[in-house]
């Protein structure tokens, strides 16, 4: 194709596309307020923060180019930044694939349950999720005197002879916090599985049956996992999430900074940088590394996903 | 017929010893979930010597409302009276989710029906961002809040709300599976895009709707927005609750008061949309 001939080709494509651009005018409207919205507070903001990780700001001055230096600093200098990232590996490597497992584990069993039951159930175990702030109340059950109601009953039952801290001991503080994470990780996920296995075609069921499957654990490989690959995604979605975005739970348990850094998060520290010492560039730093390692992740399950079923 | 068929089939696949460990498993676990929340509500309920019982016991014996007569007197003695945070968060709650629902359905609608040049790519950004929490964004949002102006205002809170990518991507698949010649013949017969929208579209998707306002309210009924917000007399109930519960062991009582105070909205909207939940969720695979 001679470059002339190639060029015009372009230029027609690029008519017939603004043709069709004016043609669907009207759905450029209907989208316009949500793109506005969504570009300006979830869009634009990963873009602030990938341009200001390059920069020394503290938003009182002009922001300084410092080329990579923020992430320099944040890896070979920032000892507490390293214990983060050691401690949010550590919740998203325990919470995140527990959670999730979890989530599916008990939406499976709930389906297993008698209909009028089925809605109690879901209610019991997604009110956590829902009730939000209240899991401060963790905060005064894992109180460290002995009016806290864990020291009081393991006081009682003779496992403690005094009470023990549990929110500022960071032998427990680890243990207590991924213990209220776990307690809060049946979400949206969750939903959309309870959902999702109402859905599952009755008739492969039976299918199978005639296919040879034997139990319930063999039908839930070979049929009800694949048929819901989609829900399973939107769930590993979910927990990705929740798993690298503590911070609420540390905060409301151990204060932050917490004793020693024990439960100190990669948001913790994205947070204390950002909105307590306003260093704008180490702390879009922070966030841009997050965002990479969140993408990483769902890449990964997206792969093992794949592999459901087979 | 149809039925004892099925039966059948279900105790072919399904041991009665599996049935009874599957049930076994969810009351152990239910009491863990339910246990903290149980614990709410009795303690709002206890006079200050039950709440200090040693050892403690977890029901009521004698139940009382003073913890919430404390609160009111507490909160009538701070400088911001109560009543202005409760205010403040049915505000931001209220405004924040139906503005979401209008904007995302409008948004969802384009993208399911209208089939215009991008809307596949602004679909895929939407999936992208379902990931990020809000805090991450939470830094650079400030910047952008103090360049409008919005900072220490109820906008800076309100309209972030807007944007919520999963109502966005749960309307989006349930108005994937209203069928396309609906809408034609609505356009046979005339009628033009804003009134399919609001006529046909809107009625159809409830579900979606009330399960998007699940979320959002989930969200805002807990946002602290101590990010944006300094004026104590704009600030919110679950930052009101964290100085009551901060100030340790000796509100007790008056935290669980307003511990119970906050999970009953986001519960009740829950109990009463579960069937409309579950029936959009039915629809929230994400396919690649």
């Amino acid at each position: 194709m001679s470059l002339a001939r190639y060029a015009k080709k372009k230029q027609n494509s690029l008519r017939i596309l603004l043709k069709e651009i004016v043609r669907k005018r009207v759905s450029y409207l209907f989208i316009a307020p949500f793109a506005i919205v969504f570009g300006l507070f979830v869009v634009a903001p990963v873009a602030v923060s990938i341009y200001y990780s390059f920069t020394y700001y503290n938003i009182l001055e002009k922001p300084v180019f410092v080329g990579f230096s923020n992430y320099i600093n944040l890896l070979l200098n920032d000892d507490v930044f390293l214990q983060a990232v050691k401690n949010t590996f550590i919740m998203a490597a325990v919470t995140g694939p527990i959670g999730y497992m979890a989530s599916f584990l008990f939406a499976w069993f709930i389906h297993e349950l008698p209909r009028y039951l089925r809605a109690f159930a879901v209610l019991v175990f997604y009110a956590p999720s829902i009730s939000g702030s209240v899991f401060m109340i963790w905060s005064l059950l894992f109180s460290g005197d002995e009016y806290g109601y864990i020291n009081a009953v393991l006081m009682r039952l003779g496992i403690l002879d005094g009470p023990v801290l549990w929110l500022s001991d960071t032998k427990y503080m680890m243990t207590v916090v991924i213990i209220v994470i776990l307690w809060m990780s049946l979400g949206a996920g969750f939903l959309a599985f309870v959902a999702g296995l109402s859905t599952v075609d009755e008739s492969l069921y039976e299918a199978g049956l005639v296919d040879g499957i034997k139990n319930r654990w063999q039908e839930l490989w070979y049929i009800t996992l694949p048929s819901m690959k989609g829900m399973l995604m939107f769930g590993a979605v979910m927990s990705i999430t929740a798993s690298f975005g503590v911070a609420d739970v540390t905060t409301a348990l151990c204060g932050s900074p917490s004793t020693d850094y024990a439960v100190h998060t990669v948001v913790n520290h994205l947070v204390d940088y950002g909105s307590v010492r306003f260093e704008m560039g180490y702390a879009s730093a922070i966030a841009t590394i997050l965002f990479l390692t969140m993408i990483l992740c769902n890449k990964l399950i997206q792969k093992m996903l794949a592999k459901v079923g087979t | 017929m149809a039925k004892k068929k099925f039966l059948k089939r279900r105790a072919a696949n399904r041991s009665r010893g599996g049935d009874g460990a599957i049930f076994v498993m969810l009351m152990i676990f239910g009491v863990f979930f339910a246990f903290p929340l149980v614990y709410v509500i009795n303690n709002a309920f206890k006079p200050l010597n039950e709440i200090f019982l040693f050892p403690p016991k977890l029901f009521v014996q004698h139940p009382t409302m003073s913890n919430f007569s404390d609160l009111f007197v507490l909160m009538s003695r701070s400088w911001v009276s109560f009543l202005r945070y409760v205010f403040n968060t049915f505000f931001i709650t209220i405004t924040g989710t139906i503005g979401l629902i209008i904007i995302a359905s409008l948004g969802a609608y384009a993208v399911s029906k209208m089939h215009f040049p991008g809307d596949k790519v602004f679909f895929k950004i939407v999936i992208i961002t379902l990931m990020f929490p809000g805090y991450v964004t939470s830094i650079p949002n400030y910047l952008i809040m103090s360049k409008l102006h919005w900072v220490d205002t109820y906008l800076s809170v309100i309209v972030p709300a807007f944007a919520m990518p999963m109502g966005f991507f749960l309307l989006k698949q349930f108005i994937d599976t209203i069928p396309d010649t609906l809408i034609e013949a609505a356009k046979i017969d005339g009628a033009k895009e804003t009134r399919i929208f609001a006529r046909i579209i809107l009625p159809l998707i409830k579900p979606a709707w009330l399960t998007v306002m699940i979320f959002s309210i989930q969200n805002l009924w807990n946002a602290r927005a101590s990010n944006f917000i300094y004026s104590e007399q704009l600030k919110t109930l679950p930052y009101a609750l964290g100085q009551i519960i901060g100030g340790g062991i000796a509100r007790a009582g008056v935290g669980a008061a307003v511990s119970l105070l906050m999970m009953i909205v986001p519960l009740t909207a829950f109990i009463v949309s579960q069937s409309n939940v579950i029936q959009t969720m039915a629809n929230s695979g994400i396919k690649e």
